[in-house]
């Protein structure tokens, strides 16, 4: 199959509809606004449907309404819209209604900038809204990425019962890049879903709900919850290692600076410094047995973390590294991001400060 | 690999030949990618793009550094030329913005692309007579790919398909007369 | 033994939680034997709201979904738009719909979504122990306007129906009232109405009951039952407020 130009937000559109997403519901915010209109104009050609919701609120509720009843749908936002749809996504985690969140994340707090950020970090890995539950979360570097990860999405999100928040910054959104498209998959095979609320015709009636008042039943409920989490993390935790093998500095991104990040580590190493990075796929769950592996090497000096925050997935890098070797934190925020010699100076200092 | 900054006012076609020249490195069998700035909707705005072709896998887009700057108008061009790379090409158009980059260890053309453009049948081609300059200097991508690009993207626009085809030709003329 | 009256099987054996003298329960009835004698039942889904009818989905025998407060249109278009053959149901209160569910209210009705609601009219939030509603009455008493709703504070009670009917999607609108008898047979004829519009195809359809909460207006069931047939049909007038079927053709 052939490689077409797209953008990252058709790329997460065309992975959707390949996977048989065939309801959309979102509300315009930059910069993931092609996504709607992308999807305005693709549904109805594959007989899927699309609303405009009147808020973000409306549209994470129209998923729960469209997905609760079995059909593979998706919302699409950018960080103070997702903010939005937390009482949503809370909700949709409670009574386990698969769906997919995109988040193409701009800077906050507020309605900050709308340049590319990763400030919604710890919003999307621990949970994000009220009480205790978690999201699969995917992090794409490339519209490859987005395309694929998109598609995968709807799988792992109904092999679980589990929402999946595709999570993105405004590069991701905006960049365009030759993707090989997936086929089209054949509705027809994917899963029946015994849980769905489709029209009971003469079944076992079937009910989604987030209230369980008593609480000797909502404890057995969020156990539940929290051993699928556990399964999650046994079976899905993924990274991508460039060169850790020899590295005395380990990089670690996610997203486009993760790009940046590799591109570094090959300036590095021509410069004679062993450089290499981890890139997570899986933000959650988090891919530590890799960097605890890293940490347990005797060539591995020192991590560093580069993100466009002022440092939050280096929280769970250190957990990760367990204290075995320093963590160090390079960050931007507000919209910029750091280029390669930044990140060239950053990591030769965290280098020199664990030598030191 | 060659990184490429493509920089004007909106509405001057910056992010579409940035484009064509990523869909005609994507024709070629190269690795490509194409990042646009972004901002809020806005007439008349600035726009620039950042397009890398290249043989193997590319890890960063973006063109901090840029091996090439295109420059449409005379603010993009004194904002950008500072980053170019040593030794690296910059492309100006002269209807609309001097040539003095302040500097000695790059080269410029000085291309008046605005004049070039409406000789071809419109000014607004302006930017395909750069995208044209640009192929002879550097051969980034070939001829032939920019103008498959063109009858694929102008297919049900015979006249902007011819205007644009003449006007790539005559940015490759100009800078091989030179 | 001669059957003198059956239950309508749409309605679970379940007990009602509702406090005595509410007429709430006649209305799940009325809504359950509406759907039950129009051969809906089978293919049925309904969506249940934060508030006192927060259960629902318990006495409803059919699929039932429980939305977030004030988002049961925003599930409910969810469902209808990818479902449009099955018949989809709400089921809210006031101050689910008229107070923090407004947005998803005036929108799904503005697109003219094919469901029908069924809006609650208490003029109180009951669930939470009668604190004021939007649709609390000019000089009512609540737990947070203890000497009675001033306008000069609290503003207005809102009239739903009225408002819905300025837009123009809506196929039917109808406010009933549970005051007695001959006004329960009332509300359930527009509530099979509504249902028989929406199994046609026909549109947005939306159904107002005025019902009692003599736990929280401070009144015997038989008081509270007065003062809705004398004091809230001032607020809130019954009456059809769009029958597109009656509208003649241009």
């Amino acid at each position: 199959m052939s490689k077409i130009l797209l953008h990252g937000t058709e790329a997460i559109c065309e992975g959707a509809i390949r996977n048989g997403c065939r309801a959309f519901f979102g509300y315009p915010i930059t910069p993931q606004n092609e996504v709607p209109e992308y999807m305005s104009v693709k549904m109805p050609q594959v007989g899927g449907v699309f609303v405009q919701a009147e808020s973000e609120v409306a549209a994470i509720n129209m998923v729960y309404g469209a997905a609760g009843a079995g059909t593979r749908a998706m919302t699409s936002s950018s960080s103070p819209g997702v903010s939005l749809k937390q009482e949503g996504i809370s909700y949709i985690a409670c009574a386990r209604i698969p769906c997919v969140i995109v988040n193409v994340m701009r800077a906050g707090p507020g309605l900050g900038g709308i340049q590319p950020a990763q400030g919604d970090y710890f919003q999307a890995t621990k949970g994000g809204g009220h009480g205790d539950y978690h999201l699969i979360v995917l992090a794409p570097s490339s519209a490859q990425e987005a395309c694929d990860f998109t598609y995968s999405a709807f799988d792992l999100s109904e092999k679980y019962r589990v929402p999946v928040m595709i999570l993105a910054d405004g590069m991701i959104g905006q960049i365009m890049e030759p993707v090989e498209l997936p086929p089209m998959r054949d509705l027809a095979e994917i899963p029946e879903k015994d849980w769905a609320t489709s029209g009971h015709y003469g079944k076992e009636r079937r009910v989604l709900n987030s209230l369980i008042i008593k609480p000797e039943e909502l404890e057995p409920h969020v156990n539940e919850l929290n051993a699928t989490y556990a399964e999650i993390y046994a079976n899905e935790r993924r990274a991508v290692e460039y060169k850790t093998e020899d590295a005395e500095i380990v990089l670690t991104a996610y997203g486009t600076p993760a790009r940046i990040v590799k591109s570094a580590v090959n300036a590095l190493r021509a410069e004679g410094i062993k450089a290499g990075c981890i890139r997570p796929i899986t933000l959650y769950p988090f891919p530590d047995d890799v960097f605890a592996a890293c940490a347990a090497r005797d060539c591995t000096k020192a991590f560093l973390s580069v993100e466009l925050s002022l440092g939050q997935m280096v929280e769970d890098v250190k957990l990760a590294v367990n204290g075995k070797k320093p963590v160090y934190f390079y960050g931007r925020t507000g919209g910029n991001v750091p280029d390669e010699e930044e990140i060239i100076r950053a990591a030769k200092e965290s280098l020199a400060k664990a030598n030191g | 690999m060659i990184k490429i900054l493509l920089a004007g006012q909106g509405g001057q076609g910056v992010l579409s030949a940035g484009k064509f020249l990523a869909a005609s490195g994507l024709h070629e069998g190269k690795e490509v990618s194409y990042l646009p700035a972004y901002g809020p909707e806005m007439r008349g705005g600035t726009a620039n793009c950042s397009v890398i072709v290249s043989e193997e896998e590319i890890a960063s887009p973006l063109c901090t550094t840029p091996d090439v700057l295109i420059a449409l108008n005379s603010p993009s061009f004194h904002k950008f030329a500072p980053r170019v790379k040593s030794g690296g090409i910059i492309l100006v158009n002269g209807s609309l913005s001097d040539a003095d980059a302040g500097r000695s260890d790059v080269r410029v053309y000085k291309i008046d692309a605005g004049e070039i453009a409406i000789e071809a049948g419109n000014v607004r081609s302006a930017n395909m007579v750069m995208t044209g300059a640009l192929c002879a200097l550097t051969g980034c991508v070939k001829e032939e790919s920019i103008l498959a690009c063109i009858k694929t993207q102008f297919a049900e626009k015979p006249k902007v398909c011819e205007v644009n085809e003449r006007a790539f030709r005559m940015g490759i003329a100009v800078v091989s007369e030179k | 033994m001669k059957k003198v009256f059956e239950k309508t099987k749409m309605l679970t054996d379940v007990h009602l939680h509702y406090c005595p003298g509410c007429t709430h329960g006649i209305v799940h009835r009325l809504v359950a034997e509406s759907i039950e004698e129009l051969g809906l039942q089978e293919n049925c889904i309904g969506v249940a709201p934060v508030g006192c009818a927060v259960f629902a989905y318990d006495y409803f025998n059919c699929d039932m979904q429980e939305a977030a407060h004030g988002r049961a249109p925003a599930v409910a278009t969810g469902i209808k738009r990818t479902h449009p053959d099955s018949t989809v149901f709400v089921y809210q209160g006031d101050g689910d719909l008229a107070s923090i569910g407004m947005a998803e209210t005036v929108h799904a009705a503005a697109r003219g979504e094919k469901f029908t609601v069924i809006f609650i009219n208490n003029s109180i939030y009951g669930m939470t122990g009668g604190q004021m509603a939007p649709t609390t009455l000019v000089g009512q008493k609540a737990t947070t306007c203890q000497s009675g709703r001033n306008p000069e504070v609290n503003g207005y009670p809102i009239r739903i129906c009225e408002l819905l009917a300025t837009l123009d999607a809506p196929y039917y609108i109808e406010r009933v009232s549970t005051q007695d008898v001959k006004h329960v047979l009332a509300a359930k004829k527009a509530i099979k109405k509504a249902l028989q519009f929406q199994k046609e195809g026909r549109g947005y359809t939306f159904v107002e009951v005025l019902v009692s909460c003599p736990t929280n207006w401070h009144m015997s069931p038989t008081e509270a039952l007065r003062f809705m047939g004398e004091e809230c049909t001032k607020t809130f007038p019954l009456g059809v407020f769009r029958d597109k079927s009656k509208e003649v053709e241009a």
